[in-house]
């Protein structure tokens, strides 16, 4: 069993010395695969890599500029409403303000007419009040003048005597009524 | 004990004859068959799923590209660095894919040999693929003595040091990292294949050859030799992965600007 062993051993070649056969053709096998796989596969699969991350990156990029989009939209929409409400504000302050002025300047109007209205009456009155003791005098004087000569029956044709009297009855008429007017 | 089994035939227990198959036909061999068929089923599964490569993947494409971005991010970016990986990517999933390709071949069912136990397939990747690649971008990037000195004089040791670290950095790394690169991935493969053979080959004498209740003790045997295919598709992803990994820290280490 042990010769036979060694025999064996002897016949069989060392399993650490190469076949140079084997290693021109693992040497041959593994640069084909090598170039199939530098020429062919690594080109494709980092381009498809690339174009991933691309994608990824621009999906990203493109989100992005969307918001900032919707962000400067609103960001224009809120200050148009601030814009709006500040006008509208302003409008109904300037309103206001208007009907406050008409209605001072009507009332002022009013005032100012009503004043001539009264000023004018007075005026008329005043005029006609006038008229009257105007009037009234000039009647006064005949009609007393008439009285007296008929009660005292004396001629009372001196017209120098005459208009003193009178005169003197009116003056003294006038002195009792001016308080009384007054 | 032995007397026991050579009951009636006599066992050969597997050795490393049982690796040197004969030929198919005019001298080609199994393995060499296999690594042709390992080339054409990676370079097929690769072609075709990156002929229509979609940005939303669908589940073939997503296989390929865990096996892509396997390669290229977790050996060669951590292994280069983020700035000098991309040129490394093809040679570093080509390792990859083909040592793990060629070592599963050694439990997938008919083809049951694993094609880097014979060392010429792995020398012919560390000697001549490797090793003239990482010294050859080293050379490049610092000039010839420079790199020497990158190499051979790593700073912040002692001065008298160097005397002895020099020998033994340059011993190391132009010498022996080839050399063990293709040592660890064709003994993993070689030991794993050859203990497989023992319990298979033990099992299948027991139960033909042994008498009475030995019978029985095949099936142990075969029982190990189903949990030893478990842990060597584990060991074959482990090596095809060191290597690549290796591969790829050694050109990041040639490459680095400092130590």
């Amino acid at each position: 069993m042990l010769n036979t062993a060694i025999v064996l051993a002897a016949e069989e070649p060392s399993p650490v010395l190469p076949h140079l056969s084997e290693i021109i053709l693992g040497l041959i096998a593994f640069l084909l695969l090598l170039f199939v796989l530098w020429k062919y596969v690594t080109p494709r699969f980092e381009a498809a890599y690339k174009e991933r991350a691309e994608k990824i990156e621009g999906g990203i990029k493109r989100a992005e500029e969307a918001q900032a989009e919707a962000e400067k939209a609103l960001q224009k929409y809120t200050a148009q409403l601030a814009e709006a409400r500040a006008e509208s504000a302003r409008i109904r302050d300037d309103a206001r303000l208007e009907a406050e002025q008409i209605k001072e300047e009507l009332r002022a109007q009013a005032q100012e007419e009503a004043a001539r209205i009264v000023a004018q009456g007075q005026a008329q009155l005043e005029a006609q009040r006038a008229q009257i003791v105007a009037e009234l005098r000039a009647d006064l004087g005949r009609t007393a003048v008439e009285l007296a000569s008929r009660i005292v029956g004396e001629s009372l044709q001196d017209e120098a005597r005459r208009t003193g009297t009178v005169d003197r009855f009116l003056d003294e008429l006038d002195s009792v009524s001016a308080p009384a007017k007054n | 004990m032995r007397a026991l089994w050579l009951a009636q035939g006599e066992f050969n227990p597997p050795g490393a004859g049982d690796f040197n198959l004969p030929p198919i036909f005019a001298g080609v061999t199994k393995p060499m068959v296999l690594i042709v068929l390992s080339v054409i089923i990676i370079a097929v599964f690769f072609l075709m799923a990156s002929s229509r490569l979609k940005i939303v993947p669908s589940r073939f494409q997503f296989a390929a590209e865990s096996v892509y971005d396997f390669g290229r991010n977790n050996i060669a970016r951590e292994q280069i660095g983020s700035k000098d990986f991309m040129p490394f990517v093809p040679l570093i999933l080509a390792l990859f894919t083909f040592i793990l390709v060629n070592n599963i071949f050694g439990i997938i069912p008919l083809i049951q040999f694993p094609t880097m136990s014979h060392i010429g397939f792995p020398l012919a990747l560390s000697i001549l693929i490797v090793y003239p690649i990482y010294h050859g971008v080293g050379f490049r990037r610092h000039g010839f003595l420079g790199y020497l000195k990158h190499q051979l004089v790593p700073p912040g040791a002692p001065k008298p040091i160097y005397l002895l670290l020099t020998p033994i950095e340059f011993f190391s790394k132009f010498i022996m990292n080839p050399i063990t690169l293709a040592i660890r991935v064709f003994a993993a493969m070689f030991a794993g294949h050859l203990i497989l053979l023992v319990f298979t080959l033990a099992g299948e004498y027991l139960l033909l050859e042994a008498g009475g209740i030995l019978k029985g003790v095949s099936v142990i045997s075969f029982a190990f030799a189903i949990a030893m295919t478990f842990l060597e598709a584990l060991i074959q992803v482990l090596q095809a992965y060191i290597f690549a990994l290796l591969a790829a820290n050694y050109i990041g280490s040639a490459l680095a600007t400092e130590h």
